[in-house]
This record gives structure tokens, C-alpha cells and sequence, in this order.
């Protein structure tokens, strides 16, 4: 009896301990979508507060979708969605073909190159952002789209490494079984290898995707046009009180921008989580 | 082993089939790095604001920031406090999570997925907006206290002693991939080597600090070295929440490098700074690499 009671007191302090930290965890979404809802003049009167006292679903966000310099809202999501697939489908498919062979054909300074593959992992993306920016410059590709695509698509690091470790764990007799039937070595990739790797390109697709949908550093240098904005670079606007004021929209916006995410998350909830415990890696 | 040598002779064929999956990869790796590299190490000796011809001047940016720059000591200074606090933070935190959430329960799922989302969405300027909004004038936190009958002149953010906390407050709040690696780290701990354990009777500190640990040393390791480089890379937090303000107190070195190359078009010293950063970086992960021995423990090495 006395165990069971203690039992059940441990279990009682873990939830209340658990819940309590989800709250504190999931607060500040929830005050976002909270204070989207809430009229412009009403909203710092009870910030803290997860339901608004005066109902406004519409006024925010259709200020908001109103947009900023004369650009609709939904042309910076059109900007963002255009870069952020490219991006995604180049960076995963690049990486793709990288990592098998990378892990799966013996060839001339294979280890010198998946050291470098490792190397561009341990030096901040920051440092080379001067030199391109001014390469960029030169065959005139600053503040085009073109610039935002081509950090990415070819490829990262972080996925070669990814995918690698799934490729090594798969047995080689699959390989030499397809290659005894006459399938040349990038027929196995797609025909073969593809399928059993799927979790790794699913997990190094939705990844991808959330970087470059919330990528802000490389945008912010490399466009100047407004018309051309991702949704970052959008809402860094809506945040300058000399250009924007109006809270409401800028909430709803980041609403609006975290849509995908928290879709995408449900979605593909155990890629996400089975992928990250895979391979540990991401900070 | 005969056959594995057999396999080492490379075939040509598979040679050219292998460069032919390299290519874009390799592509981009000389157009985005290695070029760019060259040219970042070139203009880091001279003097380039994007509209002279660069003017080589030897040493004399890395001088300058290390003897005549007071705001890049400034954002060394953030930077280093933001990496050494918020780092074995966010792990301690996230290994403490993760041998609550260890055990059988109801409704784990449900908290580790509660608790990961912050790291899904944490680099969002959304998030920064919002932070923003919680901890600065007029904010959640300030409301709150003043409900308390707690009310202040400055809020946490608009205090140069606490500004900087509060950033790093959200890098903590980010703690949940770190989370999941440890909690995946732990199922593979042995079931057999805590069973030994309480045969002997051994204590939960005991078998936290002669097992649990131990065996997550490497997890522990490797994420040390990717959190410690992607700390110094802290940039978004630092420009939309403070903008590096108050009296630079959250100026991050990204930030400075950025001000340096994009408000003063100072390119030649902002490539320098680059380079340092990369140094303080490999310097970092070298002590990591070269400790590991005394601190990481390695199953194979016990045999």
C-alpha cells in the first residue's frame, strides 16, 4: 500500500511538474496567437493575458495582409515559398547524390572530400557572407532571387552527414544484388536506395525547409527591393515603429508566418524526432 | 579481409560516376567556399570599402581590433559570456528534462513534443518579436510584476545588466533537440549495467555519476563542439530584439561583423573579423578534441 501511495504522489509531481513546464514552453506561442486576436488599443492593457477581452479576428490580420511599402503580404510569402522550395529541393537532392557517393562507391580522395564536407560544417556561414556578397555584386546577382537559392542548393552539411550515417547502416548486399541484375550505380540510387532512405530525405527535406523559410541573415544582406522580401526580412520591416506602427499586424503576420512550421511539425512529427536522435547532431 | 581488399581498388568507371554525384556539391563548395575564402583571407589584409581598389595594408586589421577597437572586445565580451553560460545551461537543462522524461509515464509523447517546438521555431524572427514583446517596456513580464505591486523604470530588456539574460533565457527555452538526443543517448545505456548497480545497492547519485554520465560523454561531447560554434554564430536575437543595445550590451560579435561590413562598408576589417572568429572557434573545438580523453568515455577502450 505505502508504495503504491508514493507511487501515485511521484507520478502526481512529475505532471504537475511537466505541465507546468509545458506551459512556460508553449507561453509565448500561445500569447502570439492571443494577441493577434486583440484590438490594436485594447492589447496593452492586459498583455499577459491568453484571451483577449475585446475580440478582433479581423482587423489585425487584414492589416496585416495589407502589407508595407506598397507590397501586398502575400507577395512576400510568394517570395518565400518560391526560395524556400527551390532551396529545399536543391539542397536535399545535391545532398542526396553527394552522400551515396560519399558512402557507397570507392573513388580518388573520397576521405579528403568528406572531410571538407565536415569542415563547412564547423565554419559559420557568417564569415564567407562578405566575400559573397561581393561576388554576388560583381556578376550582379545581388537582390535577386538567384541569391537567396544559391546557399543552398548545393547542399549542406548537416544532411551529406545525415544521410551518410542512414546510408552506412543499410546492408551492401542490396547494392551488389541490384548491380548483379545490370543496374548501373545511379539506377541503384533512385531505383534501389531511394525507397530504404526515405526517412532521411523526408527528415533532411522538412529541416531544410525550416531554415530557409526562417533564414534571415542571408536575405538581409543580399536584397535591398521590397517587392522581393521573404517574410523575415517582411516582418523586420512591420517591427521598425518608423515605417509600421501597428502591433496588430505585425502579430498577425508572425502568426501567418509560423503556419507552415507548425503544420509541417504535425505532419512529420516522428521524422523530425526519430531524425534528430538519429544522428545527434543538431544543436 | 580478402574481399575487402578487393574492394579497395578503384574502378575507373566508378570514379568518373562518383565526381558526376559530387558535381553540384562540389560546385558549390569552390564557389561558395573555397573561392570565397581566398578572397575573404585577400581583403582581410587590406583596406576595401567596396568603392576603392583594395589597398593591401599588411597586419594592420588584426591590429586594430585587438589594440585600438573597444566595441569588438565589447562584442567578444558578449559573445564569449552568451556561449559560456548559455551552452552547459541548455545541456544541463536538457539532460535534466530528459531523465525525467526517462521513465514510464502517461503522456510522454505529448511533453516531448510540447517541449521540442521551441527548438523548431526559435530562429524565427516571429519568436524574437515576441520575446521582444514578453520582456521589453511595457511588455508581459513588466505588466506581471506590476500586478505584484512590483513596478519598474526599465524593463529586463532596456537594462544593460539584464538584457543580455534574457537572450540568453531564450536560448534556453530552446533546450528540446538537445532534449531528444539525450533522451535517445540514454535508451541505449544498457538495462544490464544499472541492474548490476542495484544488486549493490548503489544510490541514484551514484549511478547517475558512474553510469548514466559516463556512457553520455560522448553525446555530451559532440554536441559541446556544435552548440559552442553555432553560439558564436548568434546574430537574429541580437539584431531584432536589443540591436545589440542597451550601450551595446547585446552587441554579438555576427552583429559587429555585420555592422562593420554593411553600415560602414568597412569590408577589409570585417573579413578580418571574420578570420578571428573562425580562429576563436577552432581554437575551442581543439581544446574540446584534445581533452576528450581525460573526460569522454569510449565503450571499445574498456574492451
Amino acid at each position: 500500500m505505502g508504495m503504491h501511495k508514493k507511487r501515485r504522489i511521484n507520478a502526481v509531481l512529475f505532471h504537475l511538474g511537466a505541465c507546468v513546464l509545458g506551459f512556460f514552453m508553449i507561453y509565448p506561442l500561445l500569447w502570439l496567437a492571443a494577441s493577434s486576436f486583440k484590438s490594436n488599443d485594447t492589447m496593452f492593457l492586459d498583455t499577459y493575458s491568453l484571451i483577449p477581452k475585446v475580440w478582433d479576428v479581423v482587423t489585425n490580420y487584414s492589416s496585416g495582409f495589407a502589407g508595407i511599402s506598397g507590397v501586398k503580404f502575400v507577395t512576400f510569402f510568394a517570395n518565400s515559398l518560391m526560395v524556400t522550395v527551390i532551396g529545399t529541393v536543391g539542397c536535399v537532392l545535391t545532398s542526396l547524390l553527394a552522400a551515396y557517393a560519399l558512402s557507397r562507391i570507392k573513388f580518388k580522395f573520397s576521405g579528403f572530400w568528406f572531410g571538407c564536407v565536415m569542415m563547412t560544417m564547423m565554419i559559420p556561414p557568417q564569415v564567407m557572407v562578405v566575400p559573397q556578397y561581393i561576388i554576388l555584386k560583381k556578376i550582379n546577382l545581388i537582390d535577386t532571387r538567384t541569391a537567396l537559392v544559391l546557399p543552398w542548393i548545393f547542399g549542406g552539411a548537416f544532411f551529406i552527414f545525415l544521410m551518410v550515417q542512414f546510408f552506412r547502416g543499410i546492408p551492401r548486399e542490396l547494392d551488389e544484388a541490384a548491380e548483379i541484375d545490370g543496374c548501373g550505380k545511379i539506377k541503384t540510387l533512385f531505383l534501389i536506395l531511394v525507397p530504404v532512405v526515405k526517412p532521411a530525405i523526408i527528415t533532411s527535406s522538412i529541416f531544410s525547409f525550416y531554415w530557409i523559410w526562417q533564414d534571415f541573415f542571408q536575405p538581409l544582406i543580399f536584397m535591398n527591393s521590397v517587392d522581393r522580401f521573404t517574410i523575415p526580412l517582411a516582418l523586420n520591416m512591420y517591427l521598425d515603429p518608423n515605417s509600421y506602427n501597428n502591433y496588430g499586424g505585425l502579430f498577425a503576420m508572425s502568426v501567418i508566418s509560423l503556419l507552415p512550421v507548425i503544420i509541417f511539425f504535425i505532419i512529420f512529427q516522428r521524422y523530425l524526432v526519430d531524425g534528430i536522435a538519429m544522428d545527434g547532431i543538431k544543436g | 579481409m580478402k574481399s575487402k581488399k578487393k574492394r579497395a581498388v578503384i574502378k575507373p568507371a566508378d570514379n568518373v560516376v562518383a565526381y558526376l554525384l559530387m558535381a553540384p556539391w562540389l560546385v558549390g563548395f569552390i564557389g561558395m567556399w573555397l573561392i570565397p575564402a581566398v578572397i575573404s583571407i585577400y581583403y582581410s589584409f587590406t583596406d576595401f570599402n567596396l568603392l576603392n581598389t583594395p589597398k593591401i595594408i599588411g597586419l594592420a586589421n588584426y591590429i586594430r581590433a585587438f589594440t585600438q577597437d573597444k566595441t569588438f572586445v565589447q562584442a567578444l565580451k558578449v559573445t564569449f559570456s552568451y556561449v559560456l553560460i548559455l551552452v552547459p545551461l541548455r545541456l544541463a537543462f536538457a539532460l535534466f528534462v530528459a531523465m525525467l522524461l526517462n521513465k514510464k509515464h502517461m503522456c510522454l509523447g505529448l511533453y516531448r513534443t510540447l517541449y521540442y517546438v521551441p527548438s523548431i521555431i526559435g530562429g524565427s524572427i516571429a519568436v524574437s518579436v515576441v520575446w521582444k514583446q514578453i520582456f521589453g517596456n511595457k511588455g508581459v513580464f513588466m505588466t506581471l510584476l506590476s500586478v505584484f505591486g512590483i513596478n519598474q523604470a526599465t524593463s529586463l530588456l532596456g537594462n544593460p545588466k539584464t538584457a543580455l539574460s534574457v537572450i540568453i533565457l531564450m536560448g534556453v527555452w530552446q533546450f528540446g533537440s538537445s532534449m531528444l538526443i539525450f533522451l535517445s543517448a540514454l535508451k541505449q545505456i544498457p538495462y544490464s549495467l544499472y541492474e548490476s548497480a542495484m544488486v549493490d545497492g548503489a544510490r541514484p547519485s551514484y549511478t547517475f555519476f558512474r553510469i548514466t554520465l559516463p556512457m553520455l560523454t560522448p553525446t555530451i561531447f559532440f554536441n559541446l563542439i556544435l552548440q559552442i560554434i553555432n553560439g558564436f554564430r548568434v546574430f537574429t536575437e541580437s539584431y531584432v530584439i536589443t540591436d545589440g543595445g542597451p550601450l551595446d550590451s547585446t552587441l554579438s560579435y555576427v552583429l559587429y561583423l555585420y555592422r562593420r561590413a554593411f553600415t560602414y562598408f568597412d569590408m577589409g576589417y570585417s573579413c578580418a573579423l571574420a578570420w578571428i572568429l573562425v580562429a576563436i572557434i577552432a581554437v575551442f573545438t581543439v581544446i574540446i578534441f584534445k581533452t576528450q580523453k581525460n573526460w569522454v568515455y569510449y565503450e571499445s577502450e574498456e574492451g
